[in-house]
């Protein structure tokens, strides 16, 4: 079977005594991809990772890897190696020893050890480094030892597990680049499993978004933040402004404030939906300003404002409605002050109806 | 903020009592101990009244068949219940920190006894035991079971396997549990596992467990003086014995000798621990 996904989950559920971790899943992973499990902690995503890499069972369905099911066999058995979120490095031996170990593991030869952990190490720049302990790193090249511990075996399939959640911002970004570069240059399957939706948008060719540990939709990081298909996706990606609606008809819709806007959204009049606007999306203007065509407009006042640096965040409140604004800073740009009035409008196909 | 510990470091008055506290605790704790050796070179034979110094008392010593067979005693007692308490105590430990089973939390609080129970119960309850214990081998097999080095060894082992368990379990309870997890996930089986991270990761607990059950058993009069038989007696029992005979400075050199051999048992375990730190 060439078409095999490197992983499928087929209706994959776990539960701990009576807590769902995770809940009939069904997830195609294709080989070669960059893939990404992002949700809010205890959503189930580590739990699914560790179901992939044999560290637990499934209480029902079936996880199969490049089309070979795994049933019970145990993490020593299975083709594919994982990078902790503690990095889980032996402390008593040293960089070279860690990222031997694995192939030692498999009864491999001397040089051929010799050889590959050199690669391994050369790859993620620590060759030089071989006779540290791990605590004589810093976090950063720790994280690397832990890659390269994994990666020096060839999996088929990489997991994972936030692996940079411990690292700071700066070298986490760093990071990001140089994993995505690294999954392309190696072109082995990568499963990351993270909470952080910039970092999930960053690198991944794909993401799934769990949630209470069902897996709520899957899409390039395009589609995920463009065309979110619930409330709980349209929140955990990126900013947004949720608001609760009436379909008219005739591409208008009431919102909960009674104000008649126009959306593209086909469903019969009378449906109750849920409407997605991103801060970015909308515009703020003084009062009288002419607004451009095919825009909605709302009546407003500014309620809270936050300055960004690279943008201002405003709080706008139209009747019983209240949407945060996201306005880019640029010279000669006007500002507006709490409790002045101001029109906030957007384009019509702007707003993503995420629930019928 | 001038500095660490700045702010709370004693001073004046307040530092001088407590180093005068920590002399006084010093000398209660050495003096004797320096006092025991300093008589186990007199001359005289009353204890208490310094004459010259002399070597002879550790002649005596030496050339003392009794002493010597207790020290035999105490050392194949020693051994054996060491080993046998480090390898059970260890087993308990990693079950009770690694593995839920049903009856885990009562197991639990049952492990500590040994250590609470007082030294005479458990002696009288280990010599009723081995005395039951022999009267069923007997009715069984027609084996005599008589007390010796074996109720010994056994009544060590008993107390030993609590303290091994505890020191142990606390040296797990550090180690994070996904390196287990990242061996498995490197090929290693269950087994490998163990004996490559596992094992090396938990070894300064498991060298701390066997040097305090070798420092318990070595020391312990009250158990042993009960599951004793004849030709049986061990070295503390044995200068327990003298001195009911009275003191003489005989006693001061075999104790001035238990007390070297057991600080060399020490410092080699402390530098034992340094070299695997430093390497």
């Amino acid at each position: 079977m060439t078409d095999a996904a490197a992983v499928r989950l087929a209706g994959v559920s776990k539960r701990f005594d009576d807590v769902t971790a995770v809940d009939s899943v069904d997830l195609s992973i294709h080989d070669g991809e960059f893939f990404s499990l992002l949700g809010p902690s205890g959503c189930g995503k580590t739990t699914t990772l560790r179901m992939v890499a044999g560290l637990e069972f499934p209480t029902a369905g079936q996880v199969s890897i490049f089309g070979e099911s795994m049933g019970l066999r145990p993490p020593n058995k299975r083709p594919v190696n994982t990078v902790f979120q503690s990095y889980a490095l032996f402390p008593h031996m040293t960089v070279r020893d860690n990222v031997a170990f694995g192939l030692q593991m498999q009864r491999l030869d001397r040089d051929e050890i010799r050889d590959r952990v050199a690669q391994a190490l050369a790859l993620v720049q620590l060759t030089g480094r071989e006779k540290r302990r791990p605590n004589q790193l810093s976090g950063g090249q720790q994280q690397r030892v832990a890659l390269a511990r994994a990666l020096v075996n060839q999996p088929k399939v990489l997991l994972l597990d936030e692996p940079l959640g411990a690292l700071d911002l700066k070298l986490r970004q760093a990071m990001q680049l140089e994993l995505k570069d690294l999954q392309s240059r190696v072109g082995i399957t990568f499963v990351y499993v993270t909470h952080d939706q910039e970092e999930a948008l960053t690198m991944s060719d794909r993401i799934g978004v769990m949630d209470a540990g069902r897996l709520l939709q899957v899409g390039t990081p395009e589609e995920i933040y463009e065309r979110p298909t619930s409330p709980m996706v349209a929140q955990f990606i990126g900013d947004t402004n949720l608001l609760t609606a009436t379909v008219k008809g005739d591409g208008q819709i009431e919102l909960a404030g009674g104000q008649i806007v126009a959306a593209d959204i086909a469903a019969t009049p009378g449906t109750e939906t849920v409407l997605t606007l991103r801060p970015e999306h909308l515009q703020i203007v003084a009062p009288d300003d002419p607004i451009s065509d095919g825009h909605n407009a709302l009546d407003g006042t500014v309620t809270r404002r936050v300055y960004l640096g690279n943008a201002v965040s405003y709080d706008i409140v139209a009747g019983d409605v209240t949407l945060r604004v996201r306005a880019r800073n640029a010279p000669g740009r006007r500002q507006y002050d709490v409790d002045e009035p101001v029109q906030v409008h957007w384009a019509r196909d702007a707003a993503i109806a995420v629930q019928r | 903020m001038t500095g660490p510990g700045s702010t709370v470091e004693p001073r004046g008055a307040a530092r001088r009592l407590l180093a005068a506290n920590a002399w006084l605790v010093y000398a209660f704790f050495y003096a004797p101990i320096l006092v025991l050796i300093a008589l186990s070179f007199n001359e005289n034979r009353l204890v208490g009244v310094w004459r010259g110094f002399t070597f002879d008392w550790y002649g005596q010593m030496l050339s003392n068949g009794a002493v010597l067979r207790a020290i035999r005693n105490s050392l194949i007692v020693a051994a054996m219940s060491t080993v046998l308490a480090t390898v059970l105590g260890t087993a308990a430990a990693l079950s009770l920190e690694r593995f839920r089973f049903r009856g885990r939390q009562a197991f639990d609080a049952l492990l500590y006894l040994p250590v609470i129970v007082p030294d005479v119960t458990m002696a009288v309850m280990l010599l009723l035991f081995f005395v039951r214990a022999a009267d069923a081998m007997f009715v069984v097999s027609g084996a005599q079971v008589r007390l010796g080095l074996t109720t010994i060894t056994l009544s060590h082992v008993a107390f030993n396997i609590s303290f091994v368990a505890i020191v142990v379990r606390a040296r797990l309870a550090g180690m994070d549990p996904t390196l287990e997890e990242a061996a498995a996930d490197l090929y290693a089986s269950r087994w490998q596992a163990f004996r490559r991270v596992t094992l090396p990761q938990m070894a300064p607990g498991v060298l701390g467990g066997a040097l305090l059950a070798l420092t318990l058993s070595l020391d312990d009069v009250v158990i042993t003086s009960f599951v004793s038989g004849p030709g049986s007696t061990t070295l503390p029992v044995y200068v327990f014995g003298l001195v009911r005979r009275g003191v003489t400075p005989l006693i001061n050199a075999v104790s001035t000798a238990m007390l070297v051999a057991s600080m060399v048992l020490v410092l080699a375990s402390v530098l034992l621990q340094r070299r695997r730190e430093l390497s």
